[in-house]
């Protein structure tokens, strides 16, 4: 009483914090690791850990050696970004290579620009797009389904869905396995369910709001579906678009990252249909079967620009 | 349920003082008057060292249009005029009196009767609202009769009611509409003649259905007014968002209420009106919480103005231990208190204990830009920008991103996960802006 605390208003928070929100991202991702788990076994359990550990363990180093700032490796940012990084792996990369893909995306993407907050890209995807570059053999080859395999670098392996497409093929899986993930793939993005159920966790728990994945799932829907109707021997059906591919992780998760994406719905669905219309180009169009990736991180480099010209709506601005 | 359609949260309500009957607050032997008002001029002092004055005394006369006048509280003699520490943290003039005795002047009408009828004209209500020396008792303490008398060509619709007391803890607005709820529709009645309307609106959060039913009942006997029962959402008190919430109107950025025709009234102003018109009685007293989670006896009394508040915290139970922080007002827009020997003023809605823990900021973080402060800032801004900003003293950028719109509601740094203290930057911006702005209208 005789020492009272003066500060300006407001007196009381909320209690929201960093930690709660990451952590809170990380307990959405848990059906989709239990479902990875199941479909890939060991592999997928080796590549996790060693992407989760080797994430807190660089900014641990970079924050003590190099800039000697503030520690941060508890707000569970780096270790949502080692999950982030494993779940846009195979689950049979070797160990050295997922190392290098944390290295970047710790300590290129994030702590070299000032990290969490200051990073312009998604860090997990720039270590994903590195190895891609890098280890394109390694990257593309896919261990097929097995039930709680024991198998980590020695799994048989196969195609995905959408480069069997790419190739012509059209021997894919039916809807059921694919919404379930039971597919080859990286070992995050294979079940669409364990995703949803992510979605539906975080939207509950306000900790992101639904524009930027519902903008690119109408996106994708909408653009091609068009060019389905125009001509379904060529091009792929929506629902494949929608069920195969990163294209779940990436809306739910990836694109929605606080840091890299825009501050208001206006700009989120800018983004969002960026990102999907860039998806589907890619994907029919491209080199690459795949084009989420490469999407998102090139709305990222739009979203300060979206930033400064979209602004919120003003309170007043339309008198209704 | 309406609310207002832009941004907003929901604090923990609190109300731990919420049902506790209006005790009187026990008058002091000595009480210092303030003079000066949140906004306007300070009043002049029209008495001197060794006056005799009696409760309802005119002490301190206005200072232009925008401003109020000011009543002795208590009877006694003037000790002396002087410079006193209030509660806006600044050594301000106040009136110092000795009391003596309980002694109203004779004109106040003292008794319980509840008086419905008005035949005085327009301009004689505004005249006895003026001379009363009412100000809004929501917070801003803005002169009734300035409010009551709208710029020429502008025509006020509908009159709205803010009893949404929207503020944590805070009660005393609750308790005074269950307590007068007459009087308070009576004073309506008066302010809708003032203004020349047909149509009163008063706005009730729905977390006081008790409120909500008594008035509503009352109302039935009255012409033109309506209840409206609001969703529970944080700043539904501010001025702009109630009008929204209640009549779907925006008003613009930089216009007044009445330029889309509302006028709106606190529910305390509203009782004041009331007693000034029908009782004669001038404001110098009002009702304040007295709270807290620790708070020995939350409760809610009706005090004298100038009455230190040390005074009335005594009569509740004193300050509990572990008091880190004490609040004079709500914990969103109050203002944290130096010591309790400051004077009770007009705006003074509640004294309020936070608890040690409470007390002290969590470690700021880098901004993660969730984005959660725009979506929750109810006039459509981008706080974490206009903090960048204010940071780096871009002065024209912030003026085009409006940050002379900003309420200062709080509801971004309340929110923010990263504990940055965004509303502290704003405000200072907002200050710095508007000086500039001055100038070069000045010039």
């Amino acid at each position: 009483m005789e020492k009272l605390i003066i500060s300006p208003a407001p007196h009381i928070h909320g209690g929201d914090s960093v930690s709660k929100n990451m952590t809170g991202v990380i307990i959405a991702l848990v059906p989709a690791l239990l479902a990875s788990l199941y479909f890939f076994g060991m592999g997928a359990l080796i590549v996790t850990v060693t992407a989760i550990v080797a994430c807190v363990l660089f900014e641990y180093l970079i924050q003590r050696f190099l800039i000697k700032g503030e520690k941060t490796i508890l707000d569970g940012s780096a270790a949502l970004t080692g999950l982030l990084l494993a779940f846009n792996l195979p689950s049979n990369l070797p160990i050295w290579m997922i190392l290098i893909g944390a290295l970047v995306a710790i300590g290129v993407a994030k702590m070299s620009f000032g990290g969490l907050g200051n990073n312009p890209f998604n860090p997990a995807l720039v270590g994903r797009v590195f190895l891609l570059i890098s280890f394109p053999v390694e990257m593309t080859t896919w261990p097929v389904v097995e039930p709680f395999s024991m198998n980590y670098l020695d799994a048989a392996t196969g195609a995905t869905v959408l480069s069997l497409l790419n190739e012509g093929s059209s021997a894919i899986p039916s809807a059921k396995d694919m919404f379930l993930g039971n597919m080859p793939g990286s070992l995050g993005e294979v079940s669409a369910l364990a995703l949803l159920i992510g979605l539906v966790y975080m939207l509950i728990r306000k900790i992101i709001t639904w524009h930027i994945p519902v903008s690119i799932f109408v996106t994708v829907i909408v653009f091609s579906g068009i060019l389905y109707w125009v001509d379904p021997a060529t091009y792929i059906s929506p629902l494949v678009h929608l069920l195969t591919g990163g294209l779940m992780l990436g809306a739910i998760f990836m694109a929605t990252d606080y840091v890299t994406s825009p501050m208001n719905p206006k700009g989120m669905w800018i983004y969002g249909v960026g990102i999907g219309v860039l998806t589907v180009v890619i994907r029919t169009w491209g080199a690459y079967p795949e084009g989420v990736s490469f999407a998102i991180l090139i709305m990222n480099g739009f979203t300060p620009l979206i930033n400064f010209y979209v602004k919120p709506k003003r309170f007043g601005e339309k008198v209704k | 349920m309406k609310t207002f359609r832009i941004g907003g949260v929901h604090p923990a309500e609190n109300k731990f003082s919420a049902g506790k009957k209006i005790q009187q607050a026990e008058i002091p032997k000595m009480v210092a008057i303030p003079l000066a008002h949140y906004i306007g001029n300070p009043s002049e002092a029209i008495v001197k060292k060794g006056d005799l004055v009696k409760v309802g005394q005119m002490i301190g006369q206005a200072n232009g249009f925008v401003s109020a006048n000011v009543h002795a509280s208590v009877s006694g003699k003037v000790n002396k005029i002087d410079v006193q520490l209030d509660a806006s943290g600044y050594k301000r003039p106040a009136v110092f009196i000795d009391v003596d005795g309980d002694e109203w002047l004779e004109t106040i009408d003292r008794s319980p009767v509840i008086n419905r009828e008005c035949n005085l004209t327009k301009e004689e209500i505004i005249k006895k609202v003026q001379d009363a020396g009412i100000v809004g008792l929501g917070g801003a303490t803005f002169p009734a009769h300035v409010k009551l008398s709208p710029p020429p060509g502008k025509k006020a619709e509908v009159l709205i009611i803010n009893a949404v007391e929207c503020e944590p803890y805070l009660t005393c607005d609750h308790q005074l509409m269950l307590e007068c709820g007459e009087e308070i529709l009576v004073g309506v009645s008066i302010l809708m003649k003032a203004l020349g309307v047909e149509k009163a609106i008063i706005g009730i959060e729905n977390n006081k259905p008790d409120a909500i039913s008594h008035l509503k009942q009352l109302a039935t006997t009255f012409k033109g007014i309506t209840i409206e029962p609001l969703k529970v959402q944080y700043p539904q008190g501010g001025e702009k968002q109630l009008i929204d919430a209640v009549i779907r109107r925006q008003v613009p950025s930089g216009r007044i209420p009445v330029e889309v025709g509302a006028v709106v009234f606190n529910v305390g102003t509203t009782f004041a009106v009331y007693e000034a018109v029908q009782k004669n009685k001038p404001m110098f007293e009002r009702v304040m919480t007295v709270t807290g989670k620790d708070a020995p006896n939350p409760s809610n009394y009706r005090v004298r103005l100038g009455t230190y508040l040390a005074h009335v915290v005594e009569q509740a139970g004193g300050v509990p231990e572990g008091t880190g922080k004490i609040i004079g007002g709500g914990p969103m827009m109050g203002r944290s208190l130096m010591n309790l020997n400051v004077p009770m003023a007009k705006g003074s809605a509640g004294v309020l204990y936070m608890r040690d823990e409470e007390s002290i900021r969590k470690p700021v973080q880098n901004c993660i830009r969730c984005s959660k402060c725009v979506s929750v800032c109810p006039m459509g801004l981008e706080p974490y920008l206009l903090m960048a900003q204010s940071e780096r003293n871009m002065w024209p950028e912030m003026e085009a991103d409006r940050v002379m719109d900003c309420i200062e509601c709080g509801s971004c740094s309340y929110t923010c996960p990263s504990n940055r203290p965004l509303l502290d930057y704003i405000r200072y911006g907002k200050a710095t802006v508007g000086g500039i702005i001055r100038n070069r209208n000045a010039k």
